[in-house]
C-alpha cells in the first residue's frame, strides 16, 4: 500500500478538511479564506487529471474505503466514463474558483465570505464524491450535500428574490432525493445489495419484478428533476437567474452534469441496455421528451427580456441534447451527448462568465440595458460572441462536433425527424444567440454620447475574471480542432456503457 | 372467501401505509398554500421513505442487532436500512432547517409566507 493507491480517497477527505480549514482560517483573517479554497480546487483538479491519465493507461481504478470490500464496504470507482466526468467538473470548477473571487466580493455580503467559500468547497466535495463514487446510497448522501449546499448558495444573492428562487429548489430537489431514496430502497429490497456492480449483476435475473419497474421509474424522475430535463425544468430559470454570478456558472455547468452523469450511471451500468430496451420503451421516452426539451427551451429563451434567464432556458434545451444522445443510444450518439457533456459545460460557462462580468459591471442583467455594450467591453463580447457560435454548433466550435455526432447517430438509428429536430434546435439557438449579439454590437450605436459617458465609468472587468471566461471560450474552438484527443477519452467511455457485458 | 384485494392490502400493509403517508405528503406539499405547511409536507413525505426502509429490515421474531449470548445464531433484523435511514434523517433535518431559515427570510423580506400573496408581490416587482 504506497501513497499512490490512497489517493482516490483523498479527492474527498482532503478537500472535506478544507473546508474546515477555511472555516478555522476564516475565523482568523478572512483574507486567507480564498487562497486555501483555491488550492484545494487546484489539488482536485491536479488529481483528476492523474486520475483520467491513469484510468485511459491502465484501466479503471477501484479504492475500498477504509479497505472494506464491497458487499460490505463503500467503493469507489474510477473508469473512462467518471474518469471523464470528474476531470470535466474540476476543470469547471478551477475555472469557477478563479472567476469567483471578484465576483463573490462584489455580489456577496461581506460578512457572509468565509461561509460561502466553505459551502462552495462543500459543493464541489458533494459533485466530485457522485461522480466517483461505486455506492448507491453513498451517491444519495453525497447528492444531498450537493444540494444543500447549492440551496444556500442560490440564496446568498443580494437580489432578494434569490430566497424565494432557493426555496422553490429546495422543495423540489428535496422531492427529487426523496424519489431516488425510494428507488434505491426497492433495488435493496430486490438484490440485498447496495454496490452499483453488484447490483448491475443481480438485477439480471429480477427484470420482471414489478419492484424493479417502480425503482427504475423513480430514479429516472428523481435525477430528470435534478438535471431539469424539461418538464420537470421549472426550478432552473429563477434559480440560475437569481444566484450570485459564480454559483450560476458553478451549478448550470457542473451540478447539472453531474445528475445527467449519475441518470446515464443508473441507466447503462446499474441497469443494462438490455433492460431499458427491452422492458419499457424508454429510449423511445427519452427521445420524444427530449426533442421537446429542445424547442421549448429555446422558444423560451427567444422570449425573455434577462441575459441571465435566457441562458438559463437555454440550458434546459441544450440538457435536452444530452439526454437525446442517451434516447437514441447507439455509440455515435452516445459519444455525441457525452462530449456535449464538456462542451456545453465550457460554453454555458463561459457565457455566465460574460453575464457575470457584465452584471460586475453595470449591476444589471436586462439585455434592454446593455445596448452597444461592446464598445465598452469589446473581450467579454467577444468571448461571448465565441461561445455563442459553439452554441448554435457553427465549424469549428465543440458545438458543432458533438452536435454532428448526435445527428449521424439519428441518421443511423432512423430517426430521420429527430435529427430535423436537432437542426432546427440549432436555428432556434441562433436566434436567442443572436438577440444579445444584436443588442450589443448594433443595438444603440447612434446614441454616442451614452456609450462615451459610460466608457469612462465602465471598462472590461478585472483579469481574474477575464482569464477564466477566454479560457473556456477559447477550449471551445481549440477542442473543436483536437477533437480527437478528447474522443479518445469519450470512445471507450460510451464504449463501457453500451458494452456493459 | 378472502377478497383478493384486501389480501393484497393486509399481506403487503406496511408498503401501503408507506404510500399512503407518501401521498399525503405530496398532497400537503402540492395544495398548501402556506410555505411552512408545505415543508411539514416535505417533512410527511421523507418520514414515509423513512418508515419504508425500517419496515423491510423487520425480519419476524428478530432482536435488536446487538451481539447476543446466543451470538451469530441469534435471529437479527437487519441492521443495514436502519443505518440508511440515520444518515437520511440527518439529510431531512438539514433540509427542514435550511427550508424554514429561507422561509424566516421570505417573511423579513416580504411580509407573507402565502404562496399566492407572495407569487403576487413578485410579478408587481
Amino acid at each position: 500500500m504506497t501513497l499512490i493507491d490512497q489517493l482516490p480517497i483523498f479527492l474527498i477527505i482532503f478537500p472535506v478538511l478544507a473546508a474546515l480549514l477555511i472555516l478555522a482560517a476564516g475565523w482568523y483573517d478572512r483574507r486567507f479564506c480564498y487562497p486555501v479554497f483555491l488550492l484545494t480546487v487546484l489539488f482536485q483538479f491536479l488529481l483528476s487529471v492523474f486520475f483520467l491519465f491513469m484510468v485511459m493507461h491502465g484501466g479503471e481504478i477501484r479504492y475500498y474505503v477504509g479497505g472494506w470490500r464491497p458487499p460490505l464496504g463503500i467503493e469507489l470507482v474510477i473508469d473512462a466514463f467518471s474518469g471523464f466526468v470528474l476531470a470535466t467538473i474540476m476543470l469547471l470548477a478551477l475555472a469557477t474558483a478563479i472567476y469567483a473571487k471578484k465576483s463573490i466580493d462584489l455580489e456577496i455580503p461581506h460578512e457572509k465570505t468565509v461561509s460561502f467559500y466553505v459551502l462552495f468547497q462543500l459543493l464541489i466535495i458533494g459533485l466530485v464524491g457522485m461522480t466517483v463514487t461505486g455506492d448507491v446510497f453513498n451517491l444519495y448522501v453525497f447528492l444531498e450535500i450537493s444540494s444543500i449546499a447549492a440551496y444556500v448558495l442560490i440564496a446568498s444573492s443580494r437580489r432578494s428574490f434569490s430566497y424565494v428562487a432557493a426555496f422553490n429548489y429546495l422543495v423540489l430537489g428535496s422531492l427529487a432525493a426523496g424519489f431516488i431514496l425510494l428507488g434505491i430502497g426497492n433495488l435493496y429490497v430486490v438484490t440485498g445489495t447496495l454496490n452499483m456492480g453488484e447490483l448491475a449483476v443481480f438485477l439480471l435475473e429480477s427484470y420482471h419484478l414489478a419492484t424493479v419497474h417502480s425503482a427504475f421509474l423513480l430514479l429516472i424522475i428523481g435525477f430528470s428533476i435534478k438535471a431539469a430535463f424539461f418538464p420537470l425544468h421549472l426550478w432552473l430559470p429563477d434559480a440560475y437567474t437569481e444566484a450570485p454570478s459564480a454559483v450560476t456558472v458553478l451549478i448550470s455547468t457542473v451540478m447539472a452534469k453531474v445528475s445527467v452523469y449519475a441518470l446515464i450511471r443508473f441507466l447503462f451500468s446499474v441497469f443494462t441496455p438490455s433492460y431499458i430496451i427491452e422492458t419499457f420503451p424508454v429510449t423511445e421516452c427519452i427521445l420524444i421528451i427530449s426533442a421537446i426539451a429542445i424547442i421549448a427551451g429555446a422558444v423560451l429563451a427567444i422570449a425573455q427580456g434577462d441575459l441571465k434567464r435566457l441562458l438559463a432556458y437555454s440550458s434546459v434545451s441544450q440538457i435536452g441534447y444530452i439526454m437525446f444522445g442517451i434516447g437514441v443510444a447507439n455509440q455515435i450518439a452516445l459519444e455525441g451527448g457525452l462530449l456535449h457533456i464538456l462542451g456545453h459545460a465550457l460554453m454555458k460557462g463561459c457565457l455566465f462568465m460574460v453575464a457575470g462580468l457584465i452584471i460586475y459591471r453595470m449591476g444589471t442583467s436586462k439585455l434592454s440595458d446593455m445596448k452597444g455594450i461592446s464598445q465598452t467591453m469589446p473581450i467579454s463580447c467577444a468571448a461571448f460572441a465565441l461561445a455563442g457560435a459553439s452554441m448554435i454548433g457553427i465549424p469549428p466550435t465543440i458545438g458543432f462536433i458533438s452536435k454532428y455526432y448526435l445527428v449521424l447517430g439519428a441518421f443511423e438509428a432512423g430517426l430521420w425527424i429527430y435529427a430535423a429536430v436537432l437542426l432546427a434546435g440549432s436555428l432556434l439557438a441562433v436566434c436567442y444567440i443572436w438577440r444579445f449579439i444584436e443588442i450589443a454590437y448594433f443595438a444603440g450605436a447612434h446614441d454616442d454620447h451614452r456609450v462615451d459617458n459610460r466608457s469612462t465609468g465602465s471598462r472590461e472587468g478585472p483579469v481574474s475574471m477575464l482569464a477564466p471566461m477566454l479560457f473556456l471560450a477559447l477550449l471551445c474552438l481549440i477542442l473543436g480542432f483536437y477533437v480527437e484527443m478528447v474522443m479518445e477519452v469519450i470512445g471507450p467511455a460510451a464504449d463501457l456503457l453500451l458494452g456493459g457485458a | 372467501m378472502i377478497d383478493p384485494f384486501f389480501e393484497a392490502f393486509f399481506s403487503r400493509y406496511n408498503y401501503w401505509m408507506a404510500i399512503i403517508l407518501m401521498l399525503i405528503g405530496l398532497y400537503a406539499l402540492i395544495a398548501k398554500q402556506n410555505l411552512v405547511k408545505k415543508i411539514i409536507g416535505l417533512n410527511i413525505f421523507q418520514t414515509a421513505i423513512f418508515l419504508f426502509y425500517i419496515s423491510i429490515a423487520e425480519v419476524s421474531g428478530g432482536t435488536a442487532p446487538i451481539y447476543l449470548p446466543e451470538g451469530p445464531e441469534a435471529l437479527y433484523v437487519n441492521p443495514l436500512p436502519h443505518v440508511l435511514i440515520l444518515t437520511a434523517i440527518v439529510v431531512g433535518v438539514s433540509i427542514t432547517a435550511v427550508a424554514l431559515s429561507l422561509i424566516i427570510k421570505i417573511y423579513e423580506e416580504y411580509g407573507t409566507i402565502d404562496q399566492d400573496d407572495l407569487m403576487k408581490v413578485v410579478r408587481g416587482r
